[in-house]
């Protein structure tokens, strides 16, 4: 399948970027491998394509990533994606904002909300995935505030270990996924 | 459905946490159950890329999934350990150390900076910009390789054609600009799980 990373910044074949990223072509092979694990994996276990790409829309909606944000919102069913899209608008903010361990690095603290799920969206996205997407709200914008209550509340809502364990992954690749297209666009219209 | 009883989170045993960000060694607890080494298949240990990992208890449970930890993995060591030109491996290991400064990752800091000062032989400039975090006073070249971290981590993501055109000024050349873009994203990946999986912990 065509490589997402080049897809979404426009990398021709034979441009100067592409010259650029056949030197890390284990990256660039290995992005799109995760990219591929991830979202057309070999056995999806219990987190279904659906949610995949509901918690990817999100983010990407979060970062606010026209390009990325289209290429996942495009994959959901419509109730699902206006759904998405609802929650994007109410949860956007800025980051990273958190806590530091109780000390010297206190003075750095830079608090903010955690932001949950509105009541419609809970209705339509069900209990399980408003519980991801409260988790992936503070993975984006306030990962050091992480604590293991917040994982709990993964598994109070049916996830398993494992599952955490790729939303997590998901989460994270797409954090970097969307800043090498950010990035690399930018790159490109200097070139 | 599971009828599968809810799982539980883990408790680490006593440990002292980090409260500063700092050069020194440090350990990982996790808070969620790593695999059992004599669980583990075929497919999970090759996922480590590494066998000494399986030694880790954030490898072995990142290893649940295996296809994603084994891609993570090799795109990873591309971006940091690749030597064919581009941007240097102190400078990479630079940015990853600014982007676990901005986002609060004392573990992944430790790492990257101790590389950056391994590589650079500039121990107390890394050492600067743990104690003082991304505005600290570098030189211009690191100074415009931080920002650039900076501008790709925050959100919204600010990084401009002004980043690239200050990174020319520096002498990053256009492959030397595109590894700090994967070195400073990637770390935004590993931050994250690093960050909300376990905790960090002193040694010793």
């Amino acid at each position: 399948m065509t490589d997402v990373i080049d897809t979404l910044v426009g990398i021709a074949p034979g441009s100067k970027l592409d010259a650029i990223r056949a030197q890390r072509s284990e990256a660039r092979k290995h992005a799109q491998a995760s990219y591929a694990s991830l979202f057309e994996p070999k056995d999806s276990g219990s987190v279904t394509a659906d949610e995949r790409h509901a918690i990817a829309a999100f983010v990407a909606g979060l970062h606010g990533e026209p390009k990325t944000g289209s290429f996942y919102a495009a994959k959901l069913p419509a109730s699902l994606g206006a759904a998405v899209a609802a929650e994007v608008a109410a949860a956007k903010s800025k980051g990273p904002y958190g806590h530091f361990p109780k000390g010297p690095l206190s003075a750095e603290d830079a608090p903010g909300p955690t932001w949950k799920v509105s009541d419609a969206g809970r209705k339509t996205l069900g209990p399980r995935l408003a519980a991801a997407f409260e988790h992936t709200h503070m993975l984006v914008f306030h990962p050091r505030d992480a604590s293991a209550p917040s994982l709990q509340s993964l598994l109070d809502a049916g996830w398993s270990t494992t599952d955490i364990v790729t939303i997590s992954q998901l989460v994270s690749f797409l954090s970097y996924q969307i800043r090498v297209v950010a990035g690399l666009s930018t790159l490109a219209s200097t070139l | 459905m599971s009828t599968k009883a809810t799982e539980k989170t883990l408790t680490p045993p006593p440990h002292t946490e980090p409260v500063v960000f700092t050069r020194d060694m440090l350990d990982w607890l996790p808070w969620l159950e790593p695999m059992a080494e004599a669980d583990m298949t075929e497919r999970h240990l090759t996922s480590l890329v590494d066998a000494a990992r399986v030694k880790s208890p954030y490898f072995r449970l990142l290893a649940r999934d295996p296809d994603v930890l084994e891609a993570r993995t090799r795109t990873d060591k591309d971006i940091f350990y690749n030597p064919e030109a581009g941007l240097p491996r102190a400078e990479r290991e630079l940015a990853a150390a600014a982007t676990s400064r901005l986002n609060g990752c004392i573990y992944c800091a430790s790492v990257h900076a101790r590389f950056a000062a391994t590589y650079s032989k500039r121990v107390d400039d890394v050492q600067r910009l743990l104690d003082e975090g991304v505005d600290a006073k570098l030189d211009e070249r690191w100074e415009a390789i931080v920002a650039a971290s900076v501008a790709l981590t925050t959100i919204p993501m600010t990084f401009g054609k002004e980043h690239v055109e200050r990174l020319r000024k520096v002498g990053l050349d256009d492959a030397a600009i595109a590894d700090l873009i994967g070195a400073a994203s990637f770390f935004n990946w590993a931050n994250r799980l690093m960050l909300s999986l376990g905790v960090p912990a002193t040694q010793g």
